[in-house]
């Protein structure tokens, strides 16, 4: 029976720009209107706030090199969930994975500090991958061999990250000559590159990170539509038994999944603590890891939605600060109020919008297809 | 409500999924204290029709009387008030509890368990005692086999007052032994004055049990007839509409030398259980090797295990004189470069990809063959093109490489699976239920397709629970029943008889209904 | 006496922490033994310590509180099931949002109700559940042992810590004794033999949701309005998914759950206990360990190191009839 409906179902395609233009709009849209409804509560006006944000987004130069810079994050992290997606597995766990990536980092500048900056660079990056692409692998590989959920072992897995980095930070790596948790600062010839350093615009954290997570987008859709690897990571994400049938194996794309995806969240380090932090501090992650989901359920798994949904999270962030700066009764966590209320509706609420937008865009193809004959 | 009235009677039922006419203006009437058959291909509409008597989907117009007064039926509840029961295809169980928690599950009599299960247990005593239903109470619902399931399934409808029992495919999970128990207790049933309503594909069962069919074809019901004044091959027409040739036509098989040899051949699953024992078979090339069965006896294992996909406990399987088993070899990947195609039980399961488009499905096991790879790329143009080859050869409708595969009719995903398995030129090519799900115009040319590659000289393993493919299609019949091969037959010495009971697990069936006649 | 006292005083701190732990769990029982994934504990949690905080400071009951708390959870929970049930979403995403929203909710409001920080007022008197003292315990407080744990670690705690305990033996009776717990085990295991039982899966989920609400509610109260004296941001740290965590150790059933609740309170209770004390053998054990100690416990045994956890057939599966 589900079979004749599909059948029948799929007779009419739906377009692109519905799918991944439209019904994602129309998500974003009601969960400003909740916001905006938020902020009439808690007595503001929230044309105003919307003002304010778009302003202290996108408004002066040295507000897009801040935007950006978040920006740089949700790409590492939003493809880090997606490429989990593909594979049919949710990764909670890119908060943790980026702790540990930003680990590996820190070890990198602390300890071979004396090397030039062009062999620190690319070596950050690989200890950021493996650190990261490491602590995915254990869930992956409880997941692959011995049927953990993931969802479960990568919450567990980001609290346990939180407690080594605390436990580092307040044993280990503590600056001798400090009191609070934070690792010595790294010296200046580790640092990334700005973006002020080359071109002239204010001074702002945006760093060289950003280019390289535009050319990890590029890799991405590269791998996922156009190799063999990606090829199996999708059939195995859309139907395991499908790919035990037709000789991939299930386990090791889990793995291979998770592990791209931990790599992917650990190069936070590099952008956060390479870039600008310019030592190990705690919670560096800042929830980045988080709105990575709502980043990737956004972008629908795309590159290029992904970076489009990255750069909206980096406006909010931005333009978050600045409106808390701004208005007198909203403070920065209205941020993360909006951000719940994306995932609620680009995620969990995806059914309730999409169904009714499809029926209304067949209906008018249909009155317009008719017409035409 | 009048002594003459029917038991059931529908009147003008419509309902339509999108553009999908399920059922166009259905009328029925069945009579109390009858058998009632219903037939029809896959997707002729019967178990739409039989959802929507039981309250899972509502009509889009129609109406239903039941006992001559019309009866609204909105949910399974106000079926359930109606008197109706119904035992589905899939069992609806709770396999964690006991059979007496899954019967009262919904009528419990207060919200106190202790009471509700009481009586129960007492109502249950009767009922078992009335109809023959012996069934242990207390026993967990997962540990019991397929046909005691069933006979739960029954209690259940029985205990919640059902005075009209339908049954869609009750048959498909036994052995005919089994079947003709479930029978005699239809009869028993009929013979207390319930109505039953048994909806199948199999004109067989009609024949043996009803007193009455009625036959629907593409969504109508095309005829109502007393089973006493019809025969197999006018109701076959019925459904089909036009004369169907039930044998397939082919020349006697010429079989070669043997490919694969198994020997010994023993699979455990995960839990331990051991599913093939001790498996002897040989596959020639130029014959077909049929495997007939009751679903569930191994046959699945059988398959997955030659197709790489489950590796054996201990045993051997040789291709060509070279050892498969303990090498690092036997791979799904690697069985389908040495020579084996693979056409699954289950093509939405494990053949396809649904939410893929066809052209991705025609890589699915051979993406990293160099005709499909430039470089570090998947040649996206070559698997257009192949595509829209196979598309051609096998008359795939709509014929579109960029379709969805969800986009496609049970049949023409079918052809997608056989034109990438087949194409592919194996030499040893497995076939799991060939045509399940598949309209019979696919059927002829799935057929057709086969008995070419036997003849092209091709070893062919087909699996179905369809004894009629099997019989038709065969040149050799291998039973299985419990993991092992009870026998094996030449197609000539093969009746359904005695597949009948060796699918039962009768050892020498042969000599047995030999020394009967 | 004195290694008496101290585990006393280490259990008694045990039961504290164990509290809020316990009824989030048997929260969390009710939806996942019904077929829906709650990661939204946390945030359920969290809503419900707010708004217990914020209206017992504003009515200056407790009481009030605790219904407030409940409300809150509960139209929570409506909402996960809103989102889960009646649009098939995904339920880890589901829970997620709810967690964030919360999250950044809570300390916004806080803030523009109550310009304190994202906090609540300060609560004392009747806006705060007070210790109890049970007949007798200061009476027995002198008989050796058995008084001794009557008055210290039975007595003196405030009602909700009782509440706890007493929902275990209640949920266990719902979930095994009555109609509502063979429908809630049942939908969970398979919903297509609840449905064809002529029972609505949805309206079942629901209801089992809001028992999850109704629970989580009272934890989250007891973190703002009893243990604490106001709502702090954050003020649940986790613990909503302890109990997740809890609930898996103890592999969907309330007495098994309600002993990994205890481990868990009890490593957190030894942990304030041993922070900096040199052990024989292993030295000082960094208190980041301990604090890991039930996330690492859960991986092992979801792993199948510890024990087999067979969660509920269709957990995370929504229901969508065509089948």
């Amino acid at each position: 029976m589900a079979e004749e409906q599909v059948k029948f179902g799929a007779t009419l395609k739906i377009p692109g720009w519905v799918s991944y233009a439209l019904i994602p709009f129309v998500n974003l849209l009601a969960a400003l209107l909740i916001s905006g409804i938020v902020i009439l509560i808690i007595g503001d006006n929230p044309l105003e706030a919307l003002k304010v944000l778009i302003y202290g987004a996108f408004g002066y130069p040295e507000a897009i090199g801040y935007t950006l810079y978040y920006t740089t994050n949700f790409i590492f992290t939003g493809l880090a969930v997606a490429i989990a997606f593909h594979c049919g597995l949710f990764n909670i766990g890119a908060e943790g994975q980026a702790a540990l990536g930003g680990i590996g980092v820190s070890l990198v500048c602390l300890y071979f500090d004396n090397l030039p900056i062009w062999i620190i660079i690319p070596l950050a990056m690989i200890a950021a991958a493996i650190f990261g692409a490491a602590w995915a692998y254990i869930p992956a590989y409880l997941q692959a061999k011995r049927g953990s959920h993931i969802v479960i072992t990568t919450i567990m897995f980001n609290f346990i990250a939180a407690s080594i980095l605390t436990y580092l930070l307040v044993d280990i790596l503590i600056d001798p000559n400090g009191q609070s948790p934070e690792s010595r600062p790294f010296i200046e010839t580790t640092w990334l590159p700005y973006f002020h350093d080359f071109i002239a615009m204010p001074n702002t954290p945006l760093n060289i990170s950003f280019i390289y997570a535009l050319v990890l987008s590029a890799g991405f859709y590269f791998l996922v539509w156009h190799t063999r690897w990606g090829y199996e990571i999708r059939v195995v994400g859309q139907n395991e038994a499908a790919a035990r049938y037709s000789g991939i194996s299930p386990s090791k794309n889990i793995i291979i999944a998770m592990m791209i995806s931990g790599g992917l969240a650990g190069f936070v380090g590099i952008n956060e603590l390479q870039g600008v932090q310019h030592r190990l501090i705690l919670d560096f992650t800042g929830g980045y890891g988080f709105v990575g989901i709502a980043v990737a359920l956004m972008g629908r798994n795309h590159p290029i939605g992904i970076f489009l949904a990255a750069l909206l999270f980096g406006a909010l962030y931005q333009g978050g600060s600045e409106l808390a700066f701004e208005m007198r009764s909203i403070n920065k966590e209205m941020v993360i109020v909006i951000q719940g209320l994306i995932i609620l509706f680009s995620g969990a609420l995806e059914h309730m919008f999409r169904p009714k937008i499809e029926a209304a865009y067949r209906r008018f193809a249909r009155v317009q297809t008719m017409g035409a004959s | 409500m009048s002594e003459q009235s029917p038991a059931l009677e529908l009147r003008r039922i419509n309902k339509s999924f999108g553009p999908v006419h399920a059922n166009k203006n259905i009328s029925l009437s069945v009579d109390r204290g009858s058998i009632h058959g219903i037939v029809g291909e896959n997707g002729a509409g019967k178990s739409t029709l039989m959802s929507i008597v039981y309250g899972f989907y509502q009509a889009d117009s129609g109406d239903i009387y039941v006992n001559g007064q019309i009866c609204p039926i909105e949910n399974p509840q106000s079926s359930i008030e109606a008197g109706i029961g119904m035992v589905h295809q899939h069992f609806m169980l709770v396999d964690t509890f006991t059979v007496l928690e899954n019967i009262i599950l919904g009528v419990e009599n207060g919200y106190r368990l202790a009471g509700g299960l009481a009586s129960a247990r007492k109502e249950l005593v009767r009922l078992e005692q009335e109809y023959a239903l012996e069934v242990n109470v207390d026993a967990i619902v997962g540990d019991l086999p397929v046909g005691l399931r069933q006979r739960v399934e029954i209690l259940k409808a029985l205990y919640r007052g059902a005075e009209i029992l339908i049954l869609d495919e009750p048959t498909g999970v036994l052995t005919p032994q089994e079947a003709d128990h479930l029978f005699r207790i239809l009869d028993t049933l009929r013979d207390q004055g319930k109505t039953v309503i048994l909806i199948t594909h199999k004109l067989r069962e009609i024949m043996a049990i009803t007193d009455s069919v009625s036959v629907m074809r593409r969504g109508e019901m095309v005829a109502h007839v007393k089973t006493s004044e019809t025969s197999q091959p006018a109701l076959a027409e019925l459904m089909v509409g036009r004369s169907v040739l039930l044998q397939v036509e082919k020349k006697l098989a010429n079989p070669k030398d043997t490919l694969v040899s198994i020997r010994n051949l023993n699979y455990e699953d995960t839990d331990g259980v051991p599913r093939l024992k001790d498996i002897n078979l040989d596959l020639k090339a130029g014959e077909i090797l049929g495997i007939a069965g009751v679903s569930g006896n191994g046959q699945s294992e059988l398959l997955e295990v030659l197709g790489g996909i489950l590796t054996p406990k201990s045993g051997s399987i040789r291709f060509e004189g070279q050892e498969l088993v303990d090498s690092k070899a036997f791979t799904a990947r690697n069985l389908r470069k040495i020579g084996f195609g693979h056409v699954p039980e289950d093509r939405q399961r494990s053949g396809l990809v649904l939410s893929f488009s066809a052209n991705e499905c025609t890589i699915l096991g051979y993406h990293d063959e160099p005709e499909y790879n430039r470089g570090l790329c998947l040649d996206r143009k070559a698997m257009v093109e192949t595509c829209r080859n196979y598309i051609k050869k096998y008359d795939v409708r709509p014929p579109d490489p960029y379709l969805k595969v969800s986009g496609f009719s049970g049949g023409n995903q079918q052809k997608l699976v056989l034109a990438r398995e087949m194409e592919q030129n194996p030499d040893v090519l497995l076939v799991g239920q060939p045509t399940r799900g598949v309209d019979i115009g696919a059927i002829e040319f799935i057929h057709k397709q086969l008995i070419m590659m036997r003849d092209a000289g091709k070893a062919i393993l087909v699996v179905s629970v369809e004894i009629d493919e099997v019989m038709s299609l065969a040149d050799r019949i291998a039973v299985m029943f419990d993991g092992g091969i009870v026998g094996e037959l030449s197609a000539a010495e093969a009746t359904e008889t005695k597949l009948g009971l060796m699918m039962a697990g009768v050892k020498d069936a042969q000599s047995e209904t030999k020394a009967a006649i | 006496m004195e290694t008496f006292q101290t585990i006393i005083l280490l259990l008694d701190a045990t039961f504290r922490v164990a509290t809020p732990l316990v009824l989030a769990a048997l929260a969390g029982m009710f939806s996942e033994r019904a077929g829906v994934v709650d990661i939204g504990l946390e945030g359920k949690m969290l809503g419900a310590a707010f708004s217990a905080a914020a209206v017992a400071a504003v009515s200056g009951s407790a009481w009030i509180g605790l219904g407030a708390g409940i409300l809150a959870s509960i139209a929570l929970s409506l909402l996960h099931a809103y989102a889960c049930v009646t649009h098939k979403g995904n339920q880890v995403v589901s829970g997620m949002a709810i967690n964030i929203v919360v999250a950044g909710l809570t300390p916004t409001l806080g803030y523009a109700w109550f310009s304190m920080g994202g906090q609540t007022p300060h609560l004392g008197g009747d806006a705060r559940f007070k210790p109890i003292t049970l007949p007798f315990a200061e009476a027995a407080h002198d008989i050796p042992i058995i008084g001794y744990i009557y008055s210290e670690l039975i007595s003196n705690h405030n009602i909700i810590v009782y509440l706890a305990a007493a929902s275990v033996p209640i949920c266990a009776w719902i979930m095994y004794k009555t109609r509502f717990g063979l429908r809630v085990r049942a939908v969970g295991e398979n919903p297509h033999a609840v449905d064809t039982a002529g029972i609505s899966v949805d309206w079942l989920r629901y209801k089992a949701l809001i028992m999850t609400g109704f629970l989580c509610g009272i934890a989250g109260t007891y973190l703002s309005t009893a243990h604490g004296a106001g709502f702090i941001r954050d003020m649940t740290a986790g613990k909503g998914y302890l109990a997740l965590a809890a609930l898996i150790f103890g592999k969907w059933r309330p007495v098994p759950t309600l002993f990994a609740c205890l481990l868990f309170a009890f490593t957190d209770a030894v942990q304030a206990r041993l922070q900096g004390v040199e052990l024989p053998i292993v030295g000082v054990i960094p208190v980041q360990f301990i604090q890991a100690l039930p996330y690492i416990l859960t991986v092992l045994l979801l792993a199948g190191f510890v024990g087999k956890a067979n969660p509920p057939k269709s957990i995370g599966v929504p229901y969508i009839k065509e089948k």
